[in-house]
């Protein structure tokens, strides 16, 4: 095989939409799916390790009573950035990159709909994720929960920037979230290989699917939500000023609209990677496929009508109570046909236990654990005595860790080999598998007990009597053995195996999908020939025609008639890819630095509004702004009241605040200018692009 | 290259038949639908709950804002004209029109324009009270939207001189007149809960 460059005219060879360039560069401007997968994904596995380190500190408070490792303050900011974290850094773009790298494959496509839009996605994300996080560099980290609720939130009680830097950070990051599902969508719809019709798609594609359209129609919610908020702090609107008529609750209906959705967006994708790791290692075909795929679609929808089972201490009243109660019991209807029909895929099969499957297991049983503590405090009324205790915190790490997390490692060892080309070792994999369950048991499952004798959660630290020493210290035990769980991934991951590991081949777990019917790591252009789909587990039936009793009718090849085999783009140039672009991140560079700038505008007319008087009477003096700035700065160094007496030393410091405000403005403008100019020079970017021809071909005759 | 390949891009159909973009903007569409969505439920929910004057009774001036309505909805009509003109590669009707939409879109933001510094002359702004917050951000969200329109609609219009736009790329002009109609339609939406719901509760 040769390259040919697509021939351009010459100002776009300068930008470089041509081949993808090697090195660095190359990654930089890259729009293929399985290097922004992979970008994702080790990006995510690095926030890992921060809020692992914060999680580690949280506990080492904990460990005993009256600790004081941390002042409350900074207990806030740890625990506050840790759930933020994992939730939007670590469990999204982990699952995000698994969509990246795997629905192509999957599915038979060369890449995405839209390959720039997806760069701009991680680059948003990349840049969204260093935006929250310089908050540390601060001081001034996030300090209120990942819900941020009013009035706490507001500028009149909380003046630093550190709600500034959640709420825009959270609003660049769902822009990115958006961006991709939009993306992945359009994927899933269109880009489907010949004959691979809905119903014969992998379940893992099924679940991307709905927590796509969960991201799409979730996240829109909670932008609003943070833009009023962001309002009220910058412009001092009333959204949730209580004192203006403004209704705090209201923000726990917006967020929650959004925040239960965004539960399923974090295990929607677990599930669908237990679901392809399942019937691999118990060597059978996915117990009711339909209904997997069905239950899937009905959690997801479902999902939007739960919300304020959040809110049962908030006085919504027994009716409102009631309802929510029996929307939420409902839900874990097609949760638990998801888990029979797991539970029946494994029966009668002949299991192997390797790493990832072990991973699977232990989803199976900590997801069906949280599951079960979720219907007791789905209950209003068990749910006044577990809300805010550490009850909930065991129920949420349950379902998140030990169903999520738990699933997405079963991801990493089950794809790994597809990735690298290299197995991991099972050694190591086992050793790790065993170190997280017993250390995840023993970290939250006391928890339960701490919860219901009244640990109330968020507390940075407690006193002898209340009698929770010994649970906390076992917990803070279970942390650390965690801890060393994932030390020996990373280590086996990105060291030992990485190197040395065992050849994988194409496909070493005889498995069932696509991505392995081609070499480990794929080529860019991923298949030669867009494969032909002719029954669900298409790949595996070839492979093992006398396993497949009960799926003959389907096997019987009707080719997926009137499925377009016809789009699939066979010219006769060759294969084309699409070149590499800057736009994408300098479109996301532009709006990142747009939002940095509105960080630090935040609060500015809460400031305007104290030094009213002070800007009053400088205006009547008819002293000018930035003489008025200098004079502040003088004050402020010197402590005491300038000569006309205008300035006292606090209002000398609001001036320099709102100083900082106005140049947050401009900076905020200068970004949004160059995102929208990335926009439009992305726009103009003809396609470019290069050609994978085959040499053995008799093209040359022709 | 086959024949199904409407554009350029080799990489612009799928086994749907239909072009990627319009799937997108269609999936962007819904996903919008719950912008606007939360936007006007909060201004419902906050609707009554100002503790200052001036009320929407103090200041709407219906037939002013009707007006600018209908502007809007007229351009809907030009879009579609423009639409139909590029489809039979009439390129100057679709310049004509498409000048035409993204004219009385501007109209349309002219009138905004007024109504928001009328309003903030009688006293009525941001931080005035909680009808002063939700209607501006409501209105003012859509009002960038349609902004955001205008401009697209005027590259495409300055685009076609340098013949970025033809028959055979008609897509573009459809996914923009999609968004066009959107705005519109949620145009209808915010005017019947702000305005005319004044006047029937
Ligand atoms: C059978 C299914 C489930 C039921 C019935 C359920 C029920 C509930 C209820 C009623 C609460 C509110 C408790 C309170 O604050 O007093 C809650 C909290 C929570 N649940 Fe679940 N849940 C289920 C599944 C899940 C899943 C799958 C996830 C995530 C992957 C999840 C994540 C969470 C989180 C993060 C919270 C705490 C939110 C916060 O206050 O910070 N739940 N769950
Ligand atoms: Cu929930």
């Amino acid at each position: 095989m040769h390259i040919e460059p697509v021939k351009e005219k010459g100002f776009y060879d300068f930008l470089g939409r041509q081949v993808e360039p090697k090195g660095l560069i190359g990654w930089l401007t890259t729009v293929d799916h399985k290097r922004i997968g992979i970008l994702y994904a080790v990006t995510a596995l690095l926030w890992f390790l921060v809020g692992g380190i914060e999680a580690l500190a949280i506990r080492s408070q904990l460990a005993v009573a009256n600790q004081r490792l941390y002042s409350a303050e900074t207990y806030n900011q740890l625990f506050t950035m840790h759930g933020t974290t994992m939730i939007f850094l670590v469990v999204m773009p982990l699952a995000a990159g698994f969509f990246n790298y795997m629905v192509p494959l999957m599915i038979g496509a060369r890449d995405v709909a839209f390959p720039r839009l997806n760069a701009f996605s991680y680059w948003m994300f990349l840049f969204g994720s260093l935006l929250i996080n310089a908050s540390w560099l601060f001081n001034a980290a996030p300090n209120g929960s990942w819900v941020g609720y009013p009035p706490l939130s507001l500028f009149q009680y909380s003046q630093g920037h550190n709600y500034d830097f959640w709420l825009i950070g959270l609003q660049v990051l769902g822009v990115a979230s958006v961006a991709a599902s939009l993306n992945f969508i359009t994927t899933i719809i269109n880009m489907r290989a010949p004959g691979m019709t809905m119903m014969r798609l992998p379940v893992f594609v099924w679940m991307t699917f709905v927590t796509n359209f969960l991201v799409v129609l979730a996240f829109p919610v909670v932008t609003i939500a943070l833009a009023e908020l962001m309002f009220d702090r910058t412009y001092a609107t009333n959204f949730f000023n209580p004192m203006k008529g403004g209704l705090p609750i209201w923000w726990q209906h917006l967020f929650w609209v959004f925040g239960h959705p965004e539960v399923y967006i974090l295990i929607l994708p677990p599930m669908g990677i237990v679901s392809e790791v399942l019937p691999v290692f118990a060597r059978r075909p996915l117990f009711g496929y339909p209904l997997v795929v069905g239950s899937g679609m009905a959690i997801g929808f479902m999902g939007f009508t739960v919300w304020a089972h959040h809110m049962f201490a908030s006085g919504m009243g027994n009716i409102a109570n009631a309802a929510f109660a029996l929307t939420t019991m409902t839900i874990a209807v097609p949760t638990g046909v998801k888990i029979i029909n797991w539970v029946g895929t494994l029966w009668k099969g002949q299991i192997r236990m390797r790493t990832p499957m072990l991973f699977a297991l232990g989803f199976i049983y900590q997801f069906m654990m949280g599951g079960f503590s979720g219907l007791m405090h789905a209950n209003a009324a068990h749910d006044s005595q577990q809300h805010d205790t550490y009850f909930i915190v065991a129920h949420f790490h349950y379902v998140l860790i030990g169903g999520a997390l738990f699933g997405l490692w079963a991801g990493i060892y089950y794809w790994f080999p597809k990735i690298t080309g290299r197995m991991l070792n099972e050694g190591r994999g086992h050793a790790a598998f065993w170190f997280l369950f017993i250390g995840f048991n023993t970290t939250f499952f006391p928890m339960h007990w701490l919860g219901l004798n009244g640990m109330p959660r968020r507390i940075y630290s407690y006193s002898h009597a209340q009698g929770w020493d010994e649970l906390n210290f076992l917990c803070t035990c279970g942390a650390f053995t965690m801890a060393v769980a994932v030390l020996l991934l990373f280590t086996d991951m990105f060291w030992f195996s990485l190197r040395n590991g065992e050849k994988a081949g194409n496909d070493p777990w005889d498995a069932r999908t696509l991505e392995w019917t081609i070499p480990s790591p794929p080529p860019v252009y991923n298949f030669e020939e867009i494969p032909q789909v002719k029954a669900l587990d298409d790949f595996w039936i070839t492979k093992h025609p006398e396993l497949m009793h009960h799926h003959d009718d389907e096997a019987s090849h009707e080719a997926g008639a009137g499925h377009g085999a016809g789009h699939v783009h066979h010219d006769d140039h060759g294969i084309h890819m699409p070149g590499g672009s800057w736009m994408p991140m300098v479109a996301s560079l532009g709006f990142a630095i747009g939002g940095w700038g509105l960080v630090h505008s935040g609060g500015m007319y809460h400031i305007k509004e104290g030094i009213q008087s002070a800007l009053d009477a400088a205006t009547k003096a008819g002293i000018n702004w930035d003489t008025l700035v200098n004079t502040a700065q003088t004050v402020v160094n010197t402590k005491a009241p300038d000569a006309q007496n205008i300035l006292s030393v606090t209002s000398a410091e609001g001036v320099l605040k709102l100083q900082a405000c106005y140049n947050g403005v401009k900076t905020a403008i200068v970004g949004g200018v160059l995102g929208v100019l990335g926009v439009f020079l992305w726009a103009l970017e003809p396609i470019g692009g290069y050609y994978i021809v085959k040499e053995k071909e008799d093209r040359i005759s022709e | 290259m086959s024949s199904e390949v409407l554009l350029d891009n080799p990489h612009e159909m799928g086994c749907t038949g239909m072009p990627h973009r319009k799937i997108l903007m269609w999936t962007f569409l819904a996903s919008d639908c719950m912008f606007f969505g939360s936007l006007i439920s909060t201004y419902l929910v906050y609707r009554g709950h100002s503790t200052d004057h001036p009320l929407p009774e103090d200041i709407f001036d219906i037939p002013l804002t009707s007006t600018s309505s209908f502007v809007l909805l007229l351009s809907s009509w030009l879009m579609v004209l423009a639409l139909s003109a590029i489809q039979k590669g009439k390129l100057w009707e679709f310049r004509l029109w498409t000048l035409g939409v993204a004219f009385f879109g501007s109209i349309f933001l002219g009138f905004q324009v007024y109504e928001f510094t009328h309003f903030i002359h009688a006293g009525l702004t941001l931080k005035q009270n909680l009808f002063g917050s939700t209607f501006f951000v409501l209105t003012g969200t859509h009002g960038c939207h349609v902004a955001i329109g205008v401009l697209w609609l005027m590259s495409l219009f300055f685009y076609s001189f340098i013949g970025g736009v033809t028959k055979e790329r008609s897509l573009d002009v459809e996914i923009a007149g999609l968004y066009w109609h959107f705005v519109d339609i949620v145009w209808i939406v915010i005017f019947t809960a702000v305005y005319l719901l004044e006047y029937i509760i």
